[in-house]
């Protein structure tokens, strides 16, 4: 067979053989991923996904940092199971502003993708403190140093510009007034009004129950956050999807 | 002297004849020092091709028909018999290693058809399932599946086969449900799996609480423990932010605000402590009384035993909901003065429907302490 006989060229060439190995690989690659970026229903439309607010950004950047997505994901899975335990099974949308998204792989502690409202403040803060105090059978670990550790955001606006530069649609007022809305959501005795207006339906809570921003702060602001932003009530699912 | 295992051929030795002969094969010129067999340097060489040589005419003479090569396109249809077994021979593809040979066999026959089998597989599955992505969409399939509609007919099939059941619960009145059999049947596996799923976390799967978190299973309650409080308590939670009509109380932060001074709060802690014969320093606790009737009473009650219109918890027991292991501890109840609690609790109306909160009111009502 006459191919066969010019595909013996490649075998007997290292260098042949990996130039069209890798476009073999490239080709495929296009393939699956090129129809996501002009498809139009790749991330469905959904109202209320706001990007974080910057005392939210800062709790998530916290969960990234301990590693929380080690051991609990953030993607609840269309099926009946996860849907009656969870809530509502999770849209593309919903971690569009996420970067890097925190979908996981593996599941030891439970999904987070809709935690947010599902425990109070106070919960939080004695699970993080001592998981075994509010569950016995827990496995993990405690991070009640978080509470210590206070945050001074020196650096807020720059952190909405990282995040502009992938893609995130931060506003100039918001980078402006980003020090001043990371103190105010943790302090409900600030002035919330701008805050709201930019971050709509952001929660105004001195979160730890202490004064100063700590991390927990943060990290708490984010977990209520998580799964709230989509009013399913008004959730139209995309029947082509 | 020579170790005789030594099989380093000895130099001054003659080539043996095998040797020649494979001289003689590669036309070595027996002139040329660099290629004599007679120089023992080049000994070594030959004595290895000799013994290759060797052991190839051994091979050929002992191996059965079917691993014998043959040349490439050296066509062999010859069938042979050994052993009375029909031996096909196999051609060799020409390839050849150190006297190893490439053979041509074909692929196994269930590999190949196994294989062509999942050829036409992916070509239905294609066909049947979302697969090729085009310019706006992908293709949908012809079987139209989508994962969506899987899960929400699922779903549904479930409501459905609760449906009657669920629209009785939601529709009796709440205290007829734990008398009525069929019901409260339902409500405890119903109302235990969705207790498991959203309460356990701080109720404890066993409802017995943790410090901060009621305990379920006794009849101690703090806003009040009949079917009718415990379904407004899950319906609307407790100091819930979002719920407006949330129960509601706020205990002061008396030592936060400066309310009252440190000394005072100890009294106050003493008193409290005499209320269930706890151990307490007598004298302190004489001048607490003062202190508590002056600020804790319009709450607590002169006697300590509470308010449930206002969730103020009994003092005067020895349930302990800020305690250390279930017992009072001086420490924990001075922090709460100092501090003030504030313990929430979710509204539950925007996660489960009426018949799903009946069912964990039903639940809760009958884990020992319901009224």
């Amino acid at each position: 067979m006459a191919l066969l006989d010019h595909h013996k060229i490649l075998e007997k060439n290292a260098t042949l053989l990996l130039v069209f190995s890798f476009l073999v690989v490239t080709i495929g690659g296009i393939v699956q991923i090129t129809p996501l970026f002009y498809i139009e229903n790749t991330i469905e439309e959904v109202e209320g996904v706001r990007p974080y607010t910057p005392l939210e950004l800062t709790g998530r950047d916290i969960y990234v940092r301990e590693g929380c997505y080690v051991c609990h994901s953030q993607m609840i899975r269309p099926m009946r199971d996860e849907v009656e335990r969870y809530g509502h099974y999770s849209l593309a949308a919903e971690s569009m502003y996420d970067h890097p998204f925190q979908w996981g792989s593996k599941r030891t502690g439970p999904d987070l993708a809709r935690v947010g409202g599902r425990y109070s403040d106070e919960w939080h803060i004695d699970h993080l403190n001592d998981p075994r105090a509010v569950v016995p059978e827990s496995i993990m670990p405690a991070y009640g140093f978080l509470r210590t550790r206070l945050i001074e955001p020196t650096q807020m606006a720059q952190r909405l510009g990282a995040d502009i530069a992938v893609g995130v649609p931060y506003s100039e007022e918001m980078v402006a007034e980003a020090r001043a809305d990371f103190l105010a959501q943790a302090d409900p005795d600030l002035d919330g009004e701008g805050l709201f207006e930019r971050y709509p339906g952001a929660q105004q809570r001195n979160f730890d129950r202490q004064a100063g921003v700590s991390e927990m702060d943060a990290l708490i602001a984010y977990l209520q956050v998580l799964g709230t932003m989509v009013d399913f009530s008004t959730f139209e699912p995309d029947p082509r999807r | 002297m020579a170790d005789p295992t030594d099989e380093t051929p000895d130099p001054t030795a003659n080539p043996t004849p095998r040797e020649r002969k494979v001289a003689e094969d590669l036309n070595l010129d027996v002139s040329d020092p660099h290629e004599s067999p007679a120089n023992p340097e080049n000994r070594v060489g030959l004595d290895r091709r000799a013994a290759d040589e060797e052991n190839r005419e051994q091979i050929l003479r002992n191996a059965p028909e079917q691993i014998v090569g043959t040349a490439r396109g050296e066509r062999r249809k010859r069938a042979t018999r050994r052993a009375g077994k029909k031996v096909i021979e196999v051609q060799s593809t020409g390839h050849s290693w150190d006297g190893i040979e490439e053979y041509d066999n074909p692929l196994p026959r269930w590999w190949l058809w196994t294989f062509y089998i999942t050829v036409i597989w992916a070509v239905g599955y294609v066909l049947a399932y979302p697969a090729i992505p085009l310019v706006n969409r992908a293709t949908q399939g012809f079987l139209g599946v989508t994962t969506r509609d899987e899960v929400a007919r699922d779903i549904q099939r479930f409501d459905e086969a609760n449906a009657p059941i669920q629209t009785r619960l939601a529709s009796v009145e709440l205290d007829a449900i734990p008398g009525d059999p069929e019901l409260l049947n339902y409500a405890n596996n119903a109302g235990g799996a969705i207790f498991r799923t959203w309460c356990a976390q701080c109720h404890g799967s066993g409802a017995a609480g943790a410090p901060g978190y009621p305990n379920l299973l006794d009849n101690d309650w703090l806003w009040g423990g009949t079917m009718e409080d415990i379904h407004y308590t899950l319906t609307h939670g407790i100091r819930s932010p979002e719920d407006p009509d949330t129960r509601y109380s706020e205990m002061p932060k008396f030592g936060v605000d400066g309310l009252l001074e440190d000394e005072q709060i100890e009294q106050v802690v003493n008193y409290i402590l005499s209320l269930s014969d706890e151990p307490h320093d007598a004298q302190r606790a004489a001048a607490g009384e003062e202190v508590y009737v002056d600020n804790c009473s319009a709450c607590h009650a002169e006697d300590g035993t509470g308010d449930r219109a206002q969730g103020a918890p009994n003092l005067a027991d020895a349930v302990w909901l800020y305690g250390r292991d279930g017992r009072a501890d001086p420490a924990v109840i001075r922090r709460i003065v100092h501090d003030g609690p504030y313990g929430v609790m979710p509204a539950w109306s925007d996660r489960l429907n009426e018949g799903e909160i009946r069912a964990v009111a039903a639940y809760v009502h009958g884990l020992g302490g319901g009224e």
